[in-house]
């Protein structure tokens, strides 16, 4: 099906197509650019297109798939870095230049890669709908390949031995292969047998996170700061230190420097739970700021998906999205070429509903293969002037379990990671306090409330020092001040670019007991009246 | 049908029919094949002949953003010439040591060149996994910036500035004294200024005031060569600071990754542009953002800035410092916050440093380069760079904080030590901070860190 382009408004463009489908894929113009139908009234559809809409004209015929906007999802998507739209990035450069031009079709996976499969099934099996029936070996991963969730019979033959993706893995009797590799669309999410409530902690490696404002698997995140407040440092410290099988990151909307420097050190830098390569568990979707803006869009949607994926395999999956608010300004400016009502701040009033629709992906699932896998998701947030009360910062706070402010005047001290520690928190910390009880330390509930007292002490003695001065307050509140300058400055913050940059929960635990010893200690010191200067 | 459109495109086409003007846009209606960023050609009334871009089409409707004064147009004898092609910029390397206007005319007086190539100036996005990572020390000659900011090659760091504040005479001094230094060579200071070789200087200035062009001309000149300058006037059409920098950018990405320079690339004021961006979005009736800015000026500041950089396997690289003034003194005002959501850090000049006569003004508080890490220690710039510079900045931050108690309860009621600390404060933004006109390479820097550092000796 094919009709003409009939107007062209940055990246929107109208179409005389009668038959297109919401959100089917379309292809735009003689260079062929992707796009999707976003809009439909009687005599034309509108088309949100995902390249630079430069050099388009009217008259230029627009084609229609009948598919929606898909991903392909098979072996050979770790360590893969993608655009938003899932082009292999590396691979086109190989194939084009350093500059990445509009509208080359490239596969997201190799079809030339030969896999190994291993059936787990033989022939003459019966399989149901969502079944695991073999695998291949991606680098450490057992990658197991189920028949689709809408298929079920009695398997006529199955391979085993080399393959490559386009190969079907096996048949039912009734004909249907199954196939190595499916595309799925993005904006469906995959389905599941049922959710399970959260209870087991994803550890981040983070001190100040880790016991203060823990977090869990299949729990969801955000961290909102001002510019330079450590959002993207951060998301890359979990990214490399959190104990989960495979990490999706997403450089949505943010720069090309952090993005090489990533790749990079993801490429030397070992994952320290397993010791193997941290690219090996990775998946990276990069559509910096300077890459179209509607292709950042569907960037998340693209990278949420792949995470599904390999969740229903039963791994657990972590996504992190630096940063959403990029997202969210990328839907108002096709909202606004669209003409839409604008809502608070030029949001489209819808932007609370998808971002709950997206981060409602997250969760701990019972597969269909039987098999409990989770999806968790830390997204930062870039407010602009830093300033909370905006309407994405609001939307993430309604569907999110925990909150972690990072804090400008933090910040500005260099005190990293800047997550004030009195307007954070988490809704995860009751649900996992059992877990620590049991497996670190009995302790931890105590050691962290009188983590806490120190911290909400030190800020009303702060407020007295500054009217009366250092000199007028007793040698306790003195001590107390030192302890918590302690806390801060040694425990709370954590250099990203030294050895200090991850911690295990023991670790954790231990720097801060030294910490409050010392503090006990030298509180019965001074009441058997040595001097406060002696002490410290 | 592709050959049907061929042959209606082999000449250029004249349309007499705008139907309404509004600001720098026109609509021109009964088009027959317009392509957005098409260039046209709005010849006036009185025969003047201005330069514009296809920005919509709706049917056969063209929307037209016009990068010059539109006073004395009208819809009756304006014509409007449709050029079938895109806005490219004429290179060759012949454009080094020259002065251009905002869209690429000579106005030093000598002729045109020929141009080796002509490359569309809205520029592509480089492959993130085609980047290679910044980490090669500028020396700037400034020690706040080189000890305590330190800008690395493919870097983009502004220049935060407040009205009244020199920030012409800080650019001056980077122009003036920016070397790359060689890696291996650091010891003998072996260095390639911006008058030699391989290291060169674009200059974009937006809306200039005829005392700041004469002041920026006569430190190029200083210069000799190393410099292309692209110059929009006070006076000048505020459009064309939206093509200037796409100009600058075009050319600095031609002397890079084609010739191998190491490029840096400044453009002041960034504030004239997002003014400009503004004037073209309420013409568009588009539903203003923040302050009137439009939602969005975050991607297409972007698309200015991205284009900093290096390339793996290619010599060269674009740095990139732009200057902006932030209105009412307001760092979270649109125009730096949203910069700095997209460069590597920002240099912020104070007021009240300039009032306690420091050159240059720079606060070290809330200036930051996030790409220092990289670029100093051990074969970079000096081992000890990095302990003296967070040295440095731990003492003065802790004077800074504890000046605000002096406030309330005096030097006296204070410990030995905070007054000390308050002695380092002053001391270093006199001494550090400060050096006027003078240049100091790395070295000099880092000594007198050490030195301030020794007289205080706060770890005993
Ligand atoms: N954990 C850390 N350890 C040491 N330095 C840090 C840490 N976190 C942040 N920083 C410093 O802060 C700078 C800014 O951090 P980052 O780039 O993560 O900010 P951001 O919040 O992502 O900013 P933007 O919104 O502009 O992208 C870093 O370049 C680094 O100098
Ligand atoms: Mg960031």
């Amino acid at each position: 099906m094919t009709g003409n382009i009939t107007g062209i408004s940055g990246p929107t463009v109208s179409v005389a197509l009668k038959g297109l489908r919401l959100y089917e894929r379309v292809y735009v113009g003689n260079a062929m650019l992707t796009g999707e139908v976003v809009k439909i009234e009687s005599d034309r559809a509108v088309v949100q297109v995902y390249e630079n809409t430069h050099g388009l004209a009217p008259d230029e015929p627009v084609r229609a798939t009948g598919m929606p906007l898909a991903v392909s999802l098979g072996p050979g998507l770790l360590s893969g870095i993608f655009d938003g739209l899932q082009r292999p990035l590396q691979r086109l450069r190989e194939e084009t230049c350093p500059f990445i031009k509009s509208g080359k079709e490239i596969y997201a996976l190799d079809r030339s890669r030969q896999w190994r499969f291993h059936p787990l099934k033989k022939k003459g099996d019966d399989i149901s709908p969502g079944e695991i029936i073999g695998y291949v070996n991606e680098g450490r991963f057992h990658h197991f390949i189920t028949c689709g969730n809408d298929i079920s019979g009695t398997l006529s033959w199955i391979a085993d031995g080399e393959i490559n993706i386009e190969a079907a893995a096996g048949a039912l009797t009734d004909g249907k292969e199954i196939p190595l590799y499916h595309e799925w669309p993005v904006r469906v999410p995959r389905p599941y047998r049922k959710k399970i409530a959260p209870s087991r902690p994803l550890v981040t490696g983070q001190r100040v996170i880790d016991f203060l404002f823990p977090f869990t698997k299949g729990g969801t995140a955000i961290m909102p700061g001002g510019f330079g407040t450590g959002k993207t440092i951060l998301e890359q410290s979990v990214a490399k230190f959190a104990d989960v099988d495979i990490v999706v990151y997403v450089g949505c909307g943010e720069r090309g420097n952090e993005m090489a420097e990533m790749i990079e050190e993801f490429e030397m830098l070992k994952d320290p739970w397993t010791g193997s390569k941290l690219m090996d568990r990775t998946v990276l979707v990069i559509n910096t700021s300077n890459m179209p803006v509607a292709a950042r869009e569907a960037s998340i949607y693209t990278a949420v998906t792949m995470a599904e994926y390999y969740r229903d395999m039963g791994f657990h999956v972590l996504l992190l999205a630096d940063s959403i608010s990029r997202w969210a300004e990328a839907l108002r400016e096709i909202s606004s070429s669209l003409e839409e009502m604008p809502g608070e701040e030029g949001y489209p009033t819808y932007l609370s509903s998808r971002l709950s629709g997206f981060i409602e992906r997250a969760g701990v699932v019972e597969t269909y293969s039987g098999k409990t896998g989770s999806l968790s998701m830390v997204l930062s947030v870039s407010p602009p002037g830093g300033d909370f009360t905006e309407p994405v910062t609001q939307s993430c706070l309604r569907t999110t379990g925990a909150f972690l402010m990072l804090d400008t005047s933090l910040a500005h001290r260099r005190h990293f990671p800047a997550i004030n520690w009195f307007q954070s928190y988490s809704l995860y910390a009751g649900e996992l306090s059992a877990h620590y009880k049991d497996k670190v330390s009995p302790e931890w509930e105590d050691v962290q409330k009188e983590c806490r007292d120190i911290l909400r002490k030190e800020e009303n003695l702060r407020e007295v020092v500054e009217i009366v001065g250092i000199e007028g307050i007793q040698d306790q509140d003195r001590l107390l001040l030192h302890t918590a300058e302690m806390i801060r400055s040694t425990f709370l913050c954590q250099n990203a670019y030294t050895d200090d940059a991850f911690s295990t929960l023991e670790k954790t635990l231990s720097a801060v007991k030294k910490i409050l010893d010392f503090h006990k200690e030298a509180g019965e010191r001074l009441k058997q009246g040595t001097p406060l200067n002696d002490i410290l | 049908m592709p050959l049907r459109k061929i042959n209606m495109r082999l000449s250029e086409h004249r349309y007499r029919t705008i139907s309404s003007i509004a600001g720098p846009l026109l609509f021109v209606q009964g088009i027959l094949n317009a392509r957005i960023g098409e260039v046209v050609k709005v010849l006036t009334p009185d025969k003047r002949q201005i330069d514009g871009e296809v920005l919509q089409i709706t049917g056969d409707t063209a929307l037209i953003e016009v990068f010059a004064e539109t006073r004395g147009l009208d819809i009756e004898k304006t014509t409007v010439v449709f050029t079938d092609s895109v806005r490219r910029a004429p290179l060759s390397p012949e454009i080094i040591g020259r002065v251009f206007d905002g869209s690429f005319v000579p106005i030093d007086g000598l002729p045109m060149y020929i141009a080796e190539k002509r490359v569309p100036i809205t520029g592509l996005p480089i492959n993130p996994t085609a980047r290679a990572r910044p980490e090669e020390f500028i020396e700037t000659g400034i020690s706040v910036i080189d000890g305590l900011n330190t800008l690395v090659k493919g870097q983009k760091l502004p220049v935060f500035s407040c009205s009244g504040l020199p920030s012409k005479e800080v650019v001056a001094a980077i122009l003036r004294n920016s070397r790359v230094i060689k890696e291996t060579a650091i010891p003998q200071g072996s260095e390639t200024s911006a008058a030699r070789g391989d290291f060169i200087v674009i200059f974009a200035a937006l809306g200039l005031t005829f005392r700041e062009y004469s002041y920026y001309m006569n430190t190029l000149k200083e210069m000799k060569s190393g410099f292309v300058a692209f110059v929009n006037m006070a006076d000048e059409p505020a459009m064309e600071r939206l093509l200037a920098p796409r100009f600058a950018l075009t050319a600095a990405e031609y002397l890079a990754f084609d010739n191998g320079m190491d490029v840096l690339v400044i453009i002041t004021d960034m504030t004239n542009y997002c003014d400009a961006l503004r004037e073209v979005s309420t013409a568009r009736e588009e539903l203003p953002g923040r302050r009137g800015y439009p939602g969005f000026m975050y991607s297409d500041l972007a698309s200015l800035y991205e284009r900093a950089g290096r390339i793996r396997g290619r010599k060269g690289s674009i740095t990139m410092l732009p200057v902006l003034t932030m209105p009412e003194d307001d760092i979270t005002h649109p125009i730096p916050d949203l910069t700095g959501y997209i460069t590597e850090g920002q240099i912020v000049l104070s007021r009240a440093l300039h009032q306690k006569g420091i050159f240059p003004p720079v606060d070290v508080l809330p200036s930051l380069s996030r790409l220092m890490q990289r670029g100093i220690g051990k074969g970079h710039t000096r081992e000890d760079h990095r302990k003296v510079s967070n040295l440095l900045y731990k003492y003065y931050a802790r004077g800074r904080d504890l000046r605000r108690l002096e406030a309330i309860v005096g030097k006296d009621g204070m410990t030995e030590k905070d007054r000390l600390m308050l002695d380092f404060a002053d001391l270093f933004e006199r001494e550090f901070v400060n050096q006027e006109s003078v240049r100091r390479n790395i070295n000099e820097t880092l000594d007198m860190g050490i030195d301030l550092l020794k007289r205080f000796d706060f770890e005993t």
